[in-house]
């Protein structure tokens, strides 16, 4: 197994496809990157696909090509994790729309041999799973042993286990929810805005100047960065506190060291991150409610599903409140599927998720030997 | 690992093979007997995080949620038998909870520490004073039993609602103890009831 080409660190396919899109419109070729860590089992019946969030990527635990920096869920996934090399095949790929190697914006049109630019078709949640069944397919999996996912990687894990049942025998959904607010489409306006009103924009055709709007996306994350954490969290960390100085400037500077501190995570952002890429994920989240899909009725998506399920929220958690989970829930008990659900408790509000948490861990844990 | 005594009983009288809600599971000990003596489809109901978490961890299929709400959220007769152990003195609404119990599965198994137990009755005739027992370990403001019930209270409930009991039994000390003057001897009651047909 160790040879195939299609395992391993760093990965490419092209799919001939074509990918029918939500939107009508046919996707073909669809470039999936990916990662796979562990070795598939002789019936293949120990694959996990870690779905990511937002600005996420495949690079879930190795390090990432652009920063350097250790994968994104080393906490999660790695040995003697809960997620485990040693026993699950893993496998991570970047979604469709994203900037690190899958079809998106920034990829070449081969129709037109230019990036795609905002000629790139609008993509929901279920696509970008439609995508990641295609690549299953590739690899030569039919079942799920679990898929698993934070934030939009708990809407991915939603969706397939509602639009491939057969496909998925559990599924972790951790800091989630089955639709977005009316808050959380306020704040990704705000952020596409930024984008679009920053100059460098050029109607989404700024490839080939290798001038990218910089500040409007550095803006659109500092808004979503916030949302990422607690208010008590902010509080700890910085309070009021200034920084690097005694006293106020009377001026625009940083004074406040959360001033620096997001201007900080702004930058950082735009150094690994498309902006059309932003646009594009932002909108698929904004256009994910999973009733909708459902004939209103979220119950209806997991009617009949032999999916096991396990919810996960944190109370500090704004920007998918306990509530969202609870929601689920409601529909999955309402659908006699077996479920689990807990509320951890963290000060570090969404972003809890990636972090160290133990108690994640065990419930993690728990959940996917019982079905082993 | 041995089953407290009233769930010992619950178990054992649970049909193999049928479908449970647990109300108040804890970390769910009944539950994984339940699924691993009589392979049951068990499901819990549990408040504390801590507990869930353990549950989970174990393998069981448990949501953190609060009886006095959450019990709505069950579709009706989803599940052969409905339990609620050691926690109906704890509910805002115990009529309410028994309703629901009733309403989601088509039995339900209560027990429920007995507060006309003569222990009880002595401590607060002799003593004048809350009783604090074995069962009742908690000074009457720490407690969290805020409703008080006993075996004759529970019955007059049951009837009241028109539900039917199809067993009863009694514990004094962790020991089966007879149906007469229950309301005296029993230290703790096991009922299980089902609608009337």
């Amino acid at each position: 197994m160790s040879d195939d080409q299609r395992f391993g660190l760093a990965r490419t396919v092209t799919l001939p496809g074509p990918l029918r899109l939500d939107g009508g419109a046919l996707l073909s070729p669809v470039d999936i990157a990916y990662e796979t860590y562990g070795a598939l089992n002789a019936d293949a019946s120990n694959a996990i696909l870690v779905c990511h969030a937002l600005t996420g990527d495949q690079h879930v635990a190795s390090t990432h090509p652009v920063t350097g920096k250790p994968g994104w869920w080393t906490k999660m996934v790695g040995p003697g994790k809960p997620v485990d090399p040693e026993r699950h095949f893993i496998i991570c790929a970047n979604v469709l729309g994203s900037c690190l190697g899958s079809s998106g914006p920034a990829t070449v049109n081969p129709a037109t041999a230019k990036p795609w630019g905002m000629r790139f078709p609008v993509i929901t949640i279920r696509d970008m799973v439609r995508a990641q069944a295609m690549l299953l397919d590739h690899l030569g999996i039919d079942r799920l042993a679990a898929v698993i996912g934070g934030s939009m990687g708990g809407m991915q894990a939603l969706s397939w286990a509602a639009t491939f049942p057969e496909r998925v025998r559990a599924a972790v959904v951790i800091a989630s929810a089955a639709r977005h607010s009316a808050q959380n489409i306020a704040f990704h306006e705000v952020g596409r805005q930024a984008i679009m009103a920053d100059p460098n924009w050029r109607g989404g055709d700024y490839y080939e100047r290798g001038d990218p709007p910089a500040a409007g996306l550095s803006v659109a994350r500092m808004a979503a960065h916030i949302t990422y954490l607690s208010e008590a969290g902010l509080t700890a960390k910085f309070g009021r506190k200034l920084q690097s100085r005694e006293a106020k400037t009377f001026g625009f500077d940083a004074d406040f060291q959360v001033e620096s501190y997001l201007r900080h995570q702004g930058i950082s952002f735009v150094e690994r991150f498309d902006a059309n890429s932003y646009l594009y994920i932002t909108r698929a989240l904004d256009y994910f409610d999973l009733a909708e899909e459902h004939g209103g009725v979220l119950a209806n998506a997991f009617r009949g599903s032999c999916t096991r399920f396990c919810l996960v929220s944190f109370d500090t958690d704004w920007l998918y409140p306990t509530r969202e989970s609870r929601t689920i829930v409601h529909a999955l008990n309402a659908a006699g599927a077996p479920a689990s659900f807990v509320e951890l408790t963290s000060p570090f509000g969404h972003d809890a998720f990636l972090l160290d948490s133990p108690e994640l861990n065990r419930v993690v844990d728990g959940f996917l030997r019982a079905g082993e | 690992m041995s089953l407290r005594p009233d769930l010992a009983i619950i178990a054992a009288n649970v049909a193999p093979g049928s479908r449970v809600l647990d109300v108040g599971c804890g970390d769910g000990g009944l539950m994984a007997a339940l699924r691993d003596e009589r392979q049951c489809d068990a499901r819990g109901l549990e408040l504390d995080a801590g507990d869930v978490a353990a549950a989970v961890a174990r393998g069981l299929s448990v949501i953190q949620g609060d009886a006095d709400t959450d019990l709505a959220d069950y579709p009706d007769t989803s599940f052969d038998y409905a339990i609620l152990s050691q926690t109906l003195q704890t509910t805002r609404r115990p009529d309410w909870v028994l309703d629901q119990l009733l309403r989601i599965g088509s039995q339900a198994f209560v027990s429920f520490p007995n507060f006309a137990h003569w222990r009880v009755r002595a401590s607060l005739l002799w003593g004048g004073r809350m009783p604090v027992t074995r069962l009742l370990p908690l000074k009457w403001y720490a407690t969290p039993n805020i409703h008080h019930v006993t075996v004759d209270d529970f019955r007059a409930l049951v009837k009241e609602r028109g539900f039917v009991v199809e067993g009863c039994w009694f514990l004094s000390g962790d020991k089966l103890t007879g149906a007469v003057m229950a309301n005296l001897w029993a230290e703790h009651a096991v009922f299980l009831l089902r609608k009337d047909r």
